[in-house]
């Protein structure tokens, strides 16, 4: 089942990629080598309007920066004895959202030698899984009538919206989201290119701040606290 | 919008950066992971950088889209938001049902107001 999600996360991804203006090899080659949604959507939405490579590059990195704390949780449950070196870098590749929540929670079941084969063999499954879901949604995009494209490509957001929007069990997460939300459209509207660093970084950082303060005194004085 | 030529190189340094920042942070886990706390301050904080700079792209997406998604008006976006939201939540936060209803208000409205337009 959450094979069949991502798998339609990706269709309209594919979809996304034709209505940019960009060809089904590109949209291949963001799949196969960026092999995280998220960031690979902010890339494209900011090619479409034109954005330069640098503002590009640091949002897509602030949108996967994720993954280094979930690279660290889950290597070592991947350890194996006699696993050459580069054989982990080599599988960090596919460290993404669902192959990382399936390791953490399936591997420390295994017995160790069996941890990596079984992570591999699973990203094996997905990674096709995706391409094959960009393809279609980049063909289908071409001739479906425009209500069906339209709704497909719509699916970006609103996958990601679900996604986030289940995992707020952290305060400051909350805020960051709340006001990166609000932040998100306006910001745009004054600097297109680089509003969306900027929302990251300020609404990111008052959400941080006012979460951490309100942790530290739970006895809340209430006001204004919308940052 | 589609003013940069899509057969030139640029697309291809575009998408081979962002696979390279993307793949840097996976290798940097590896490299670090055993001497670093994943549950530190520092990567609370790049958590909530990285939320907030995806809210901000989800929530100007819906209110302000690309494309042909920004001809559809602005109600029947936030209607397919809001629906998606609430099957959501009310079916014990099924990705299916959620993300099925949101694109079923799409079409069915964008659908509806063609049929209405005599388009």
């Amino acid at each position: 089942m959450p094979g069949f999600v991502i798998f339609a996360s990706f269709l309209g991804f594919g979809a996304l990629v034709r209505e940019s203006g960009l060809s089904l090899a590109h949209g291949l080659f963001s799949t196969a080598t960026g092999w995280a949604l998220p960031g690979q959507i902010a890339l494209v939405e900011l090619y479409s309007v034109g954005a330069p490579l640098l503002a590009i590059a640091l949002a897509v990195a602030l949108t996967n920066a994720r993954l280094l704390p979930m690279t660290v949780a889950v290597m070592p449950w991947l350890r194996g004895p006699g696993v050459p070196r580069w054989l982990y870098y080599l599988a960090a590749h596919w460290i993404a959202v669902t192959g990382w929540a399936q390791a953490m929670r399936v591997a420390p079941l295994l017995p160790a030698p069996q941890r990596l084969p079984y992570f591999l063999g699973f990203a094996m499954v997905l990674w096709p899984a995706t391409l094959v879901g960009t393809a279609l949604g980049f063909f289908v995009a071409g001739s479906l009538p425009l209500p069906l494209v339209l709704g497909l490509v719509f699916v970006n957001p609103i996958y990601f919206m679900l996604v986030f929007a289940a995992d707020l069990r952290v305060r400051p997460r909350v805020y960051a989201m709340l006001l990166g939300a609000v932040a998100g459209p306006l910001f745009f509207l004054v600097w297109p290119d680089w509003g969306l660093m900027l929302t990251g970084f300020v609404a990111g950082t008052a959400g941080f701040l006012l979460g951490r303060a309100q942790e530290r005194a739970p006895r809340w004085r209430g006001g204004g606290g919308r940052g | 919008m589609a003013e940069n030529p899509l057969d030139g190189p640029w697309p291809w340094v575009v998408l081979a950066v962002g696979a390279l920042v993307t793949y840097f942070w996976r290798a940097l886990g590896v490299a670090l992971s055993g001497r670093l706390n994943p549950q530190s301050p520092l990567f609370e904080w790049v958590a909530c950088v990285a939320y907030a700079l995806l809210a901000g792209l989800i929530a100007r997406m819906i209110v302000l889209p690309l494309g042909s998604l920004a001809e559809t008006p602005l109600p029947d976006r936030l209607a397919a938001a809001g629906l998606a939201f609430v099957v959501f939540f009310l079916t014990r936060r099924n990705l299916l049902l959620g993300v099925g209803s949101g694109f079923a208000v799409m079409v069915l409205a964008t659908w509806g107001r063609h049929a209405l337009g005599g388009g």
